[in-house]
């Protein structure tokens, strides 16, 4: 029911069944919202476990407004009986819960799925424009011949992004997010069943171009990987912190451009040290392959640190 | 507008209270949003009113919490209220601050019939 960020809309479009994947995305959220209003109308869920939390502190605030409502105790029934006589229906039910606790959970799941199959999967947030696509179509390029490599591109609309991808040989998963500004970890769930996703793949994940609102949202991704191309301002960093606070590394693109710059990459990595100390950074050009053999390096040693943990879980 | 998936995300967690908990109406909703977190209360204001329709949360009021910034100056080896999530330290100037508290986004309360 999202008419903002389009998060109940967001469709998976799976490279061979686009329409069905599509349906699949969005099948589960309706039928739980069924289930929920159901539940609770009925009111025969009654979790022992959460009693003690509301009963003490909080349900005296409002007794006394409702002091006339001790016919429709059975109402309260919910909280097994903790309730002392006279109390009003209305209550105040501590919660204590974390926004994000539900995209952390589907996270979780997909980063145990990333365990299993020895997956390292990294995710790539930029600016529109800072050349994810370019730098993931040249690396998958260099790298397809060593490595099983998924994709799930992530973007408002259009599959333009995943078809410059499969043009490379290797499956990419369009995942539109509507009016989204970002993927969260129950779109990339959905792009996973899609995607048959074989053990020891470098799993790439392309998010929706967007320096702020990614940040806040794991995917279950081992690393987020921040983009900033030359020419773009250097103090990014400094304006966008929680982005680059967020990734393990940052790539400089469009080095080959630097000549025709005024771009201080001193600054800008300086910048970005302030914010993060411990982000490492490498200066690279999607266009000459200036600097990948170093990115190259680094995603290497870490694909292969995810497929050892794998087969030592697996064997033990 | 990251805002509209994290209230979407407030409602989800006040769907699945209200299955374990046996409530059927939320009239309040009470939020801790740290100062230093990724959100902005008034576009999450803004938000709840869109998310909540059709919900048991339709027409509550929205209340937000808003705690201070706060971190641990490594210089001055101690707690320092902080402006800004990468900020300097008030009372050095220097920026080896890290942040211990101010990027919560909780769903603290609610109150429910």
């Amino acid at each position: 029911m999202c008419t903002v960020c389009g998060c109940g809309t967001a469709t998976h479009e799976g490279d061979k069944r686009p329409g069905e994947a599509a349906n699949e995305a969005k099948a589960p959220k309706e039928a739980t919202a069924h289930s929920h209003s159901h539940s609770h109308a009925h009111g025969d869920h009654h979790h022992h476990d959460h009693d003690h939390d509301h009963a003490h502190d909080h349900d005296h605030d409002q007794a006394h407004a409702h002091a006339t409502a001790a016919q429709n105790l059975d109402f309260g029934a919910g909280l097994a009986g903790v309730h002392v006589p006279g109390l009003s229906q209305e209550r105040i039910v501590r919660i204590e819960r974390d926004i994000l606790s539900k995209n952390r959970s589907y996270a979780e799941q997909n980063r145990a799925l990333f365990a299993q199959k020895g997956v390292l999967a990294l995710n790539f947030v930029s600016s529109p424009g800072s050349g994810k696509t370019s730098l993931l179509v040249r690396a998958i390029e260099d790298l397809k011949s060593r490595h099983a490599i998924a994709v799930i591109e992530g973007d408002q609309q259009t599959s333009n992004d995943a078809e410059r991808i499969r043009a490379t040989g290797v499956k990419a998963i369009q995942v539109n997010t509507g009016k989204g500004c970002h993927l969260d970890a129950h779109m990339v769930g959905h792009a996973l069943e899609t995607l048959d996703l074989p053990d020891n793949a470098l799993m790439f994940i392309e998010n929706v171009g967007n320096l702020v609102c990614p940040a806040a949202f794991d995917l279950g991704e081992a690393h987020k990987v921040v983009l900033l191309s030359t020419t773009e301002g250097e103090d990014k960093p400094a304006k966008y912190p929680d982005m680059f606070a967020a990734a393990d590394l940052m790539l400089l693109n469009k080095s080959d451009l630097l000549p025709h710059l005024d771009f201080n990459v001193g600054e800008c990595i300086g910048h970005a040290l302030r914010v993060n100390p411990h982000l490492q950074t490498l200066v690279v050009s999607a266009k000459t392959g200036e600097g990948l053999a170093a990115f190259y390096a680094w995603v290497e040693t870490r694909a292969a640190l995810a497929r050892q943990k794998a087969a030592k879980n697996k064997a033990g | 507008m990251h805002e509209m998936s994290l209230t979407e995300g407030v409602v989800e967690i006040v769907r699945e209270e209200a299955r374990k908990q046996g409530f059927s109406r939320v009239k309040t909703v009470w939020l801790e949003i740290g100062a230093l977190s990724a959100v902005d209360p008034s576009a999450m204001e803004f938000c709840f009113d869109a998310a909540t329709r059709g919900t048991l949360a339709e027409g509550a009021r929205l209340e937000i919490v808003c705690t201070p910034g706060q971190g641990w100056c490594l210089d001055c080896e101690k707690t320092v209220p902080l402006e800004e999530r990468f900020g300097a330290c008030p009372e050095c100037g220097r920026s080896h601050v890290q942040m211990t508290g101010g990027d919560e986004m909780r769903v603290r309360e609610l109150e429910v019939e």
